[in-house]
């Protein structure tokens, strides 16, 4: 019998872009046309101000991290605990949840305000998912 | 709202708490409010506003056999019925109804009539949290501490000492669960949940409910038990995704609802002689005390640390225990309420000598809502 897999998200036409900028490899945000406000999770219309024009764009994938904790029990179907739910501070200002991998999931390497960089795990032919990674250099 | 133009008449909670294997949740609703209609000395007939949560209004109102004329079905979490305290008085004021159910019960524990809980995964929070290893709320709701001790310079020795005083008060309540003395270090030493979050600062998980009852201040006297006057109210909501809260080191939705409360009672800080701030885990005190203008939120780990809301201090707080050591069915801001009001009776087991103004603030979800009731037993 195959593991229990992780919850995978099912995009909707309002995220769809997001999730397609990640299977292609890119973190994308989007931003207000009218008040410029960089905003997360997607939707066609900004939330500060209303307008709806917004554009979609690359982020740069770099962040800082936020704040996490290290889940211990109960453990997630698909996660091997203990594993760190992390909150990650983009550079364009949003924050989103995402993992920590290539790192010790320990207080000790899990620094608040560490540079992070975004790393991306493919679960299936549709959904990739936005994980973070301790930057190089 | 006019201050203290409504009040409890009518407060108790279920036969028995804690763990319940030989009732369903709708029953230990209605265990709640026969217990409540029977403390206001009422019958179901007199009753024609009800409110409640996660449960609908019609499945309570139908199974007790009421005939409303106001319904209130507000479900943004554990502080729900603060929310429904605000409402239900604001709408016996209104003239729209003249006594008012609120009911909360949870087969929490033994899962008897309890609907399934889940986040479908084409949700904001199933495409954008879920993936990423939240599973319950000791995974979620604890993510924000690390930033608030990193900002406020906050220890975790400070936060332990939360669950160290509230076991103080518990030991008072002979309704409480866990009622056994413990210390900082048996806190920083028991099993880990989610770091920095151990077992000891985790809610309990429980079985149980609780019933009020509201009419206006003119009626009020007329009924069995001292009325237990709203002087104040207030509420908000923010988020339903921890990760999307405006910052971690406050809670929007607090500084908005406790605020608000105070303003509506027309109180200072020093005018209050009890509190009570929903405890799901250890670090709300904290936010709580900071959000609604106790104190800075840098001085509140070392104001509970130095005793100040312990039996015999200056501000006592979740004197049943608290969600920490008194019970915790799911949503425990219905326990809050209740000793608030046996507060303001005088009648709590662990009473507070003299107190006339209580403070009572809840948390919905993860930091997603929040409410606070300001009662008083002097008009």
């Amino acid at each position: 019998m195959a593991e229990p897999a992780r919850a995978r998200p099912k995009p909707t036409p309002e995220t769809q872009h997001f999730w397609d900028g990640t299977a292609a490899g890119e973190l994308r945000l989007q931003r207000c046309d009218a008040c410029a406000n960089v905003y997360f999770p997607p939707r066609p219309f900004c939330p500060s101000c209303a307008s709806r024009k917004v554009s979609i764009f690359k982020a740069s994938g770099k962040g800082t991290l936020y704040s996490y904790v290290i889940n211990h029990r109960p453990a997630a179907p698909g996660f091997t605990p203990p594993y760190a739910i992390a909150v990650v501070e983009l550079e364009e200002g949003p924050r989103m949840m995402s993992n920590i991998v290539d790192c010790p999931q320990t207080p000790e390497a899990l620094e608040l305000d560490m540079k992070l960089e975004v790393a991306f795990e493919k679960l299936d032919d549709k959904i990739t998912l936005p994980l973070f990674r301790p930057a190089k250099g | 709202m006019r201050r203290n133009a409504v009040a409890v008449v009518g407060a108790a909670e279920t036969t028995e708490l804690g763990v319940i294997p030989d009732m369903s949740q709708i029953q230990l609703h209605a265990d709640a409010a026969l217990n409540a209609i029977a403390d206001a000395g009422l019958k179901l007939s007199d009753i024609d506003g009800i409110a409640t949560a996660v449960e609908t209004p019609q499945q309570i109102a139908h199974y007790l056999g009421i005939k409303p004329t106001w319904v209130d079905g507000t479900s943004v979490g554990g502080c729900s019925f603060m929310l429904h305290v605000r409402h239900a008085a604001a709408a016996i004021e209104a003239g729209l109804c003249k006594t008012v159910l609120i009911t909360h019960a949870e087969s929490g524990k033994s899962m008897i009539g309890k609907l399934p809980r889940s986040t479908p995964p084409d949700s904001l929070n199933g495409q954008f949290e879920s993936p990423f290893g939240v599973y319950g709320p000791p995974s979620m709701f604890p993510i924000p501490v690390l930033r608030y001790m990193k900002t406020h310079g906050i220890t975790h020795e400070q936060i332990a000492m939360v669950a160290v005083v509230q076991r103080e008060w518990a030991a008072k309540n002979p309704r409480a669960m866990m009622k056994a003395p413990i210390t900082v270090a048996d806190v920083l030493n028991s099993k880990m949940i989610a770091y920095p979050f151990r077992i000891l600062q985790c809610c309990l998980v429980t079985d149980g409910g609780g019933a009020l009852i509201l009419t206006s201040a003119d009626r009020a006297r007329d009924f069995p038990n001292k009325p237990v006057y709203i002087l104040g109210t207030g509420e908000s909501v923010e988020t339903p995704m921890v990760s999307q809260m405006e910052t971690f080191d406050s809670s929007r939705a607090f500084r908005t609802a406790g605020p608000l409360a105070f303003r509506e009672a027309g109180i200072a800080h020093k005018d209050v002689d009890h509190l009570m701030i929903y405890d799901a885990f250890a670090h709300l005190p904290l936010y709580g005390l900071g959000d609604l203008g106790f104190m800075p939120h840098e001085e509140t780990g070392k104001f509970i640390a130095d005793g100040n809301t312990r039996p015999g201090g200056k501000l006592p707080l979740n004197t049943n225990g608290g969600g920490l050591s008194y019970m915790h069915s799911g949503m425990y801001g219905m326990y809050a309420l209740q000793e608030s009001v046996r507060q303001m009776r005088g009648i709590a087991p662990a009473q507070v000598p003299g107190a006339k103004i209580s403070v009572c603030h809840g948390v919905g979800g993860m930091f997603a809502a929040s409410g606070t009731i300001i009662f008083t037993n002097e008009k």
